[in-house]
């Protein structure tokens, strides 16, 4: 879109109103009561980053558990948690309620709200040339209804759940473990902690969908929009319609347990599948609302360094829409093992497959892009280029597991979660470092540097690979999830995936490295410092943009490529 | 998409909305938090479980009172140009889209305990409706009642806001007041129906299903009561035109929206759910 910075001044300076443009609220009001998509981008990035570190810090509690065989630490991390004298029923909930955190907190309270509501808020109004989102106040609201999501999880872990403090269920919240198995109070903690982050997305959602159809800017209509908004707007559909089942379902579990209610309760005729049916018919949805924004990011990213227009943007877009659409009716493919019919298993094999085949337009439409591009490995196109192969791995093992023979045989084994790691902290999260270097700059201002951003791609490369490559293996072999202790035949590779974990962490401290010099020795970014490739509008604006930009909306050409 | 420059706010040179900060979604967010943990409170019998909820909940409607206030007085101040009530149109669209979806969830499990009951519970027995339930609502009782009160709701809602539209004040009260009192009676009834049913709230599918299911559309009602309300309270202090009155079509659309679900409960829980069960 080069041609739209010669249609407008996007500059404070060079109008008349430098003033206004860059008057900024004082620090309560600006950072408590904001309406400025930019600040509450800012707010969520920064929020992710520390719920990303409270979730990975019980990831690191898990792999050092998990280093050799028995239970070496778990009752000191029980303790942490509020238990005396932890007995070995206490000792082993503590397990429980770690992996429950981490994914909870990961998925909800990480994943969500740096690539929706950071990236999403920042670039999604600038790329259509909107001065901000259609629902600033509402805006607001979503981001501080996630913290009270995540302050009502941090009071889970310290009041008494099953047979110790903490929400022991799982990210998925099954009945009957979640309702008889937990009678304490820190499992209803956790679904208000669902609740109140769920109707923040929900409120997200619409907002990101009235401003995508409603803010564009004149000529920018829906087939010149940059990928990256494409797929925030189908996942912002995603979340609309996929999040209120799960608030009903959340709400059986509340009423199952307070109330009397035997939705899953077998004895009063209730069915825990049907709330394996209701969570996962949101679950399923929720797995592409965390790598669609990343499959928009990539597209933007190597369509920049390969200085190429992507490759069949059109199939690109309705790719994203097939996911979407398809994702809905897919859902029971987590749940193979708990008794489906032959012929119901049959259909969600073959659905599932289905979506293999819009994921292979992207993954291939990428590389089409950078075949004879003029490629640069800067260092969101290094993340970008291995979030293709990290992706494509946990791609090909879905394939595997899309298949109800092979998923009886290694469901609930570490082969599962091996590629679910492979998709989203692998996938997801290398969209999101991607996505981070891409755009850093111009949101702080501030270069970052570009050796000590490879030096973080490659140590955590290793490290990740490190960590979930040997989960193959482990899984193949019937290790099974959820357990903290293992058989010594599973000793070498877990040792393995261990160390793993020290070398990605080591790949944080060079990250955080990096923001430290960008703000201490950083040159100042300039407008659009890709360069060339980098065409859409928030390369126009300077870096960081004005408080509020496009005060004067541009106008989009119509020689505009993507 | 330009506007009017002198006539805009500030220096901007667009007709979108941009808002001043605002404590209101801080102060919902607490009132929501508060709730929600006064509610675990009172769940487990904890100290506060008395009182805590009801401050959340206080907190809460205030802060909702002061953010939708808010947004009359920036209606009447003239920040709702016609995009913004485009936005307003999709927003709303989209909010009851998502609730759609909340009601697919009940009715997904409605479905599933009438369609399947359990063999092995004793209470269900293998039939729908359950053997605990000795007998059900007699649906062309008080719920065929209920059925036609909110129909003809639906059109004095619409008696309303053609009145509206043709500038006739009178009408438009009346045909609010006869909505808001249709709403009100349809509560009272299902409250009545409530305290009279033969079966009990827990204990089997068919009372959570039914309860859950028909209580969580009777909080609709109550919310769209309220919104007519608000609604009509407006129409005394002389909002609304003919040309622009969002607030009245949103709650119009919120009503239509909370009757078409009953049509679904109506026909598909006291009618087929019940269908050949000794009614009481």
């Amino acid at each position: 879109m080069a041609t739209t910075a010669d249609h407008f001044q996007a500059h404070p300076e060079d109008h008349g109103h430098h003033h206004d443009a860059e008057h900024k609220p004082a620090f309560f009001a600006r950072w408590f009561m904001s309406t400025n998509h930019k600040d509450i981008g800012t707010m969520y990035l920064i929020f992710a980053i520390i719920a990303g570190i409270v979730g990975g810090a019980f990831s690191g509690m898990m792999r050092v558990e998990l280093n050799e065989p028995g239970i070496q630490y778990l009752d000191t991390f029980a303790r942490w948690f509020g238990a005396v004298n932890p007995d070995f029923n206490t000792t082993l909930h503590t397990w429980n309620v770690l992996i429950t955190a981490h994914g909870l907190i990961m998925v909800f309270f990480m994943v969500m709200p740096a690539i929706i509501g950071g990236f999403g808020n920042w670039f999604v109004p600038i790329m259509i040339g909107a001065p901000d989102m259609a629902f600033p106040r509402m805006n607001n609201i979503s981001f501080w209804l996630t913290v009270a999501g995540f302050c009502s999880l941090l009071c889970s872990a310290f009041v008494p759940g099953g047979t110790g403090n903490g929400a022991g269920t799982g990210w998925t919240v099954y009945a009957p473990l979640s309702t008889s198995g937990s009678p304490g109070p820190a499992v209803d903690f956790g679904i208000f902690a669902l609740h109140l982050a769920g109707a923040g997305s929900i409120m997200g959602a619409i907002n990101f969908i009235t401003t995508i159809f409603n803010m564009r800017a004149p000529g920018m209509t829906i087939h010149k929009m940059p990928l990256f908004v494409w797929s925030v707007l189908v996942t912002a559909f995603l979340l609309l319609l996929s999040l209120p089942v799960l608030a009903a379902a959340i709400t059986m579990l509340l009423t199952d347990r307070n109330f009397g209610t035997t939705f899953f309760d077998a004895s009063g005729g209730g069915d825990p599948v049907l709330y394996q049916h209701l969570f996962w018919f949101f679950g399923h949805p929720e797995v592409y609302i965390m790598i669609l924004p990343g499959f928009g990011i990539i597209s933007q990213i190597i369509s920049t360094f390969s200085k190429k227009p992507v490759f069949g943007y059109l199939g690109m877009a309705y790719a994203m829409v097939a996911i979407g659409v398809v994702g809905f009716i897919v859902w029971a493919h987590h749940m193979y093992a708990t008794g489906l019919s032959v012929n119901t298993k049959m259909y969600f094999t073959a659905a599932t497959m289905v979506i293999a085949v819009p994921t292979g337009v992207k993954i291939f439409s990428w590389i089409a892009t950078m075949w004879g591009g003029s490629v640069e490995f800067k260092s969101p196109m290094v993340w970008a280029m291995g979030f293709i192969f990290l992706f494509t791995v946990g791609g090909v093992t879905g394939v595997y597991l899309a298949n109800g023979g092979i998923d009886d045989v290694v469901h609930d084994t570490y082969f599962v979660v091996a590629h679910f790691h492979y998709v989203l902290s692998l996938g997801a999260v290398t969209a999101l470092f991607a996505g981070f270097y891409y755009w850093f700059p111009k949101m702080s201002g501030r270069m970052h540097s570009e050796f000590l951003s490879h030096v973080h791609f490659w140590i955590f490369f290793v490290g990740v690979n490190m960590i979930f490559f040997p989960m193959h293996f482990l899984g193949l072999q019937g290790m099974p999830r959820r357990y903290p202790d293992y058989a010594e035949a599973y000793t070498h590779w877990n040792h393995i995936a261990t160390v793993g974990y020290m070398v990605m962490a080591a790949s944080l401290v060079v990250w955080f490295i990096n923001i430290a010099y960008a703000y201490i020795a950083g040159k100042k970014a300039e407008d659009n410092y890709w360069g060339e490739g980098a065409t859409t509008l928030e390369w126009t604006l300077t870096s960081p943009p004005p408080f509020h930009q496009f005060e004067t909306l541009p106008v989009i050409g119509e020689t505009v490529h993507h | 998409m330009n506007g009017e420059e002198g006539t805009m706010a500030g220096t901007k040179n667009h007709d979108y909305h941009i808002l001043p900060p605002d404590i209101a979604p801080l102060a919902t967010t607490i009132g929501a938090f508060v709730f929600t943990s006064g509610m675990v409170l009172f769940m487990h019998d904890m100290p506060g479980g008395a009182f805590v909820p009801w401050a959340g909940l206080a907190i809460l409607l205030a802060s909702m009172f002061m953010w939708f206030s808010k947004i009359v007085k920036e209606a009447h101040a003239g920040d709702h140009t016609p995009v913004v009530q485009l936005h307003q149109r999709y927003g709303m669209i989209l909010f009851i889209a998502s609730e759609v979806m909340f009601f697919v969830g009940w009715f997904w499990a409605f479905f599933d305990f009438s369609l399947f009951p359990s063999e092995l519970a004793d209470v269900i027995g293998g039939q729908w409706p359950p053997k605990a339930i000795e007998a059900v609502m007699d649906p062309f009782a008080l719920p065929l009642l209920n059925t036609l009160i909110l129909l003809c709701s639906g059109t004095t809602v619409t008696w309303a806001h053609h009145s509206l539209i043709h500038g006739d004040r009178e009408g438009l009260k009346k045909g609010l007041w006869a909505t808001i009192l249709l709403g009100a009676l349809f509560s009272c009834i299902q409250a009545y129906e409530y305290m009279h049913a033969p079966f009990g709230f827990g204990g089997n599918t068919y009372s959570s299903a039914f309860y859950m299911a028909t209580g969580f559309h009777g909080f609709h009602v109550i919310v769209g009561t309220i919104m007519l309300i608000v609604c009509l309270k407006r129409t005394y202090n002389g909002d609304f035109t003919p040309r622009q009155h969002f607030g009245f079509e949103a709650a119009a659309w919120y009503w239509h929206f909370v009757d078409v679900v009953w049509l679904f409960l109506f026909v598909a829980v006291y009618i087929w759910g019940g269908w050949g069960y000794p009614t009481h």
